[in-house]
Parts: C-alpha cells; sequence; structure tokens
C-alpha cells in the first residue's frame, strides 16, 4: 500500500543494531557525537529530532545499523538525555531494552575544566567525577560542574 | 590505608583526635622513638620552607629518617617520568610519603599508585591539610573550637589555606566572616557548600566594622600578580593592613592568625601585641605534624 506524504516520514527498521529512544529534544547531534559518529563513519544512521511525544512534548531518535554501545558511551549519554531508552535489535527483534542511568561516578566521561587539574596531564589515570545534585564534583581537584556539562563531555 | 589527602576526607572526630594527640605531643609525653626504623620521602616538586623542614623536623622527633627531592629537575620528571611511576618507585624506599605538587589533585592521584600512607603538603591551588590542622590546633590552644566568630580577610578567592580552614570550621558551628577586596571574595562554589552545612557566612567590605566582634582574626596574603600595578596593589594592600591602631577596643581573646609568609598586611607593631600568634602557630606545625606522622605510620 502506498503511504500517504500527509501520515508524516517513516524510519524504517533495523535488522540489526541500536535504536536509541526519548532522548531529549534537539540533543541527537550530541549523542551521534558523543558515540563518535561522523561524516567519515561507514554506519547507516536514522535521525529524527523534535518529534512529538506524548511523553516528553518532543524527542529525538536515532538508529544505528550494525553497532551496539559500551557502557561508558551510555553514561555520557544518560548525562545529556536522562529519560533515553537503548533497545538492541538482533534481527528486526528488540532484544533487550533499558534506560538509562547516571551512575554515581564517572570514569573517563568528562574532562575537568580545570587547567591545573592533575587529570589534564600525561598521567596514565581518566577523569573521575562523583555526581551529585548540584553538578559533577571532580574527585582529583575538586572543582565542580554545575552548567553546560555537554560542553565537557569526552 | 591510612591517606591524608584533604581536610574534606578527615570526619570531626578524627580532626579532634590529630589535634588531642598534637597537645599531647606539645606536652613532650611523647615516645621519641615511635618511628625508630621508619623512612619518610618528601616530595616536593614546588619550593616550601615552613612545610618541607618541618616534616623534616616532625620525622627526627619521632626518631624516623627522611629521604627526599627538592625540584622537578632534581627528580627524573625532568625526564618525563609520571607522578604515578615517581610515587610507585619511591614507596618501594619509604613508610610513608609527603608530597608537594603544582598540580591539583596530585596527592589524590599518588594515593592510588602508592602502597604507602601518602600525606598531602600542598597541591598547587588545592588542598593544603597539615596547615589546616595546625590552623585548628592554634585556635583551640586559646579558646574551644565551637561557636566562635572567625574573620577571614585577605584573598579569599585563591587563597586555598582559607578555603580548606573555612571548610573545617563549618563542623564546629562558627559563624565565619569574610573580608575580602573586590575581585578576591570567597569562590559561589565554597559559599555555597558551606551554607549547605548549615555555617553562617557574613560578607564584609571592610574588616573595622567587624574586628570587635571576633574572637579569631585570619589574614592572608594578597598576592601583588593579582592586581594591574602597583598603584592599586597598594591602594588595596593598606586598606586591609592590621595595625594596633585597629586592634584597640577588640575582644580580649581576639587571636590573629596568618598562614604566613606575610607581606604587608600585618603590621610588625602587631607582632608585639598579646593578640599576634602566627609565630606560635608556625611552630605548632611540628606537633601536629609529628601527630599525622605518627596517625599515617603506627
Amino acid at each position: 500500500m502506498k503511504r500517504d506524504a500527509r501520515d508524516g516520514l517513516l524510519i524504517s527498521p533495523i535488522r540489526n543494531g541500536t535504536v536509541i529512544d526519548h532522548i531529549t529534544g534537539g540533543e541527537a547531534l550530541n549523542v551521534l557525537k558523543i558515540i563518535g559518529i561522523t561524516g567519515a563513519t561507514t554506519e547507516s544512521i536514522s535521525v529524527a529530532t523534535n518529534v512529538k511525544s506524548a511523553k516528553m512534548g518532543r524527542k529525538d531518535i536515532v538508529k544505528i545499523e550494525n553497532r551496539e554501545l559500551f557502557t561508558e558511551e551510555v553514561d555520557r549519554i544518560a548525562l545529556i538525555a536522562p529519560h533515553a531508552t537503548i533497545s538492541i535489535i538482533r534481527n528486526y527483534i528488540v532484544h533487550e531494552k533499558k534506560g538509562v542511568e547516571i551512575p554515581s561516578v564517572l570514569v573517563g566521561v568528562v574532562r575537568c575544566p580545570n587547567p591545573g587539574c592533575i587529570s589534564n596531564t600525561n598521567e596514565p589515570i581518566s577523569s573521575k567525577f562523583a555526581v551529585l545534585a548540584t553538578g559533577l564534583h571532580c574527585l582529583y581537584c575538586d572543582w565542580i560542574i554545575t552548567k553546560d556539562i555537554t560542553n565537557h563531555i569526552i | 590505608m591510612n591517606h591524608i589527602i584533604s581536610i574534606h576526607d578527615l570526619e570531626r572526630s578524627e580532626i579532634d583526635s590529630i589535634l588531642d594527640e598534637a597537645a599531647i605531643i606539645q606536652a613532650l609525653q611523647y615516645n621519641d622513638t615511635a618511628l625508630k626504623g621508619k623512612i619518610l620521602a618528601l616530595l616536593f616538586f614546588e619550593p616550601s620552607t615552613r612545610t618541607r623542614m618541618s616534616f623534616d623536623a616532625a620525622m627526627a622527633r619521632l626518631g624516623g629518617t627522611s629521604i627526599g627531592i627538592d625540584s622537578v629537575e632534581a627528580s627524573s620528571m625532568a625526564k618525563g617520568e609520571t607522578l604515578a611511576d615517581t610515587v610507585r618507585v619511591v614507596s618501594g624506599y619509604a613508610d610513608a610519603i609527603v608530597l608537594r605538587h603544582p598540580k591539583e589533585g596530585a596527592a589524590r592521584l599518588a594515593s592510588e599508585f602508592s602502597t604507602v600512607p601518602v600525606i598531602n603538603a600542598g597541591d598547587g591551588a588545592g588542598q593544603h591539610p597539615s596547615q589546616t590542622l595546625l590552623d585548628l590546633y592554634t585556635i583551640r590552644q586559646s579558646m574551644p573550637l565551637d561557636d566562635i566568630q572567625v574573620g577571614l580577610l585577605g584573598d579569599l578567592r585563591y587563597g586555598r589555606t582559607a578555603h580548606s580552614l573555612a571548610h573545617a570550621l563549618s563542623l564546629y558551628g562558627v559563624t565565619i566572616h569574610t573580608i575580602s577586596p573586590k575581585g578576591l571574595e570567597l569562590p559561589s562554589a565554597i559559599l555555597e557548600e558551606l551554607t549547605r552545612a548549615g555555617t553562617q557566612v557574613v560578607e564584609h567590605d571592610d574588616v573595622s566594622g567587624i574586628i570587635s566582634s571576633l574572637d579569631v582574626l585570619y589574614v592572608t596574603r594578597i598576592q601583588r600578580e593579582r592586581f594591574p600595578d602597583s598603584a592599586s596593589y597598594f591602594q588595596v594592600a593598606s586598606s586591609y593592613r592590621i595595625t594596633p591602631e585597629l586592634l584597640s577596643g577588640v575582644k580580649q581573646r581576639l587571636i590573629v592568625l596568618h598562614p604566613l609568609p606575610r607581606l604587608d598586611e600585618i603590621d610588625p607593631r602587631v607582632d608585639l601585641l598579646p593578640h599576634a600568634r602566627y609565630f606560635e602557630q608556625s611552630r605548632n606545625g611540628i606537633p601536629v605534624r609529628m601527630a599525622m606522622l605518627q596517625k599515617v605510620m603506627i
């Protein structure tokens, strides 16, 4: 049956890969950036931004073929899209679906904005931040990031 | 393992226990062979006079030995070695490490790689817990720490000693009065942290209006390099100078502290007044650091 254009665009299902749904409206491109997808990568990507959502008002959706996410990537996504859901698709079927959760400590996820912090040197360590209600607390230099957290995501 | 990295890591009971031990040591009731056979590594990657010498002296008084380096140039870090590797190597030579480093968080990193206790002796603009402990100790020699009125005067934006002291005082229900030049006020993040801890913080433009209410006046150096020119520095510095005239009419028990070195912040004539306690404060570095060394090594 031919689809009526007035029904809106349809993003086709993926065979294998990951669907990230319920991304905060307007953050889809930042999600792609976090998982290292640029114009130079070979994955097939579908992106929908500012889609109507009963729960969120507006939301973004990202579908990535043949790619599953690492824990650190999920932690980064949680920071900018705390309501996101991640579905792993295998052979067109949802194999696993889970929400994201901001862990109590973020390791290697955020770069400390303090230029004097030891985590910004060649030492063999990853940045480490405690997640507080007021922001992110660098566990090396005690710097607290309260705004523009997206700009500090590694 | 017993590291001492930040005053934030210490509970009030732990602080009290170190101060109690320091008081016992100062009364000369200590075992001068308590650390016999132990070796302390002093890793100082930044200049220091008082802190380095007092840790060295504290170790000697407890019967131990110190080894160490005084600068990056004299260490393998000049060849590009990481601090992590330096600490791993040195922790095989000594029973504890005292570290001063220009980068904030360096002592925390060292504690992750060391197999022996690490004491932070200052990491950049970050923490310097032994200074805070001796500040508290000096106050406690004159009065109980609870519910007193403490004035913090000078460069409260960059002065790490004032930040750590303010945090420690918040454990004792004190009221903090801040007096600082425009642009050098206490950072808002620290102000919020103190407020969250239930500490009352009152900001003042002028020390003369509040000094008669204070029990402790903690003076910090106003650094010349924070000002665009010498004239503006001298104008600000002179308005924050502590003089005998300013101290007339203050509470009898008021004590004036300064982490030293001082420049123009305190008139030398104040040294002769009973309120002046900054040299005593500096001397207190020995018993307090002895107590810290015993805490981490015994």
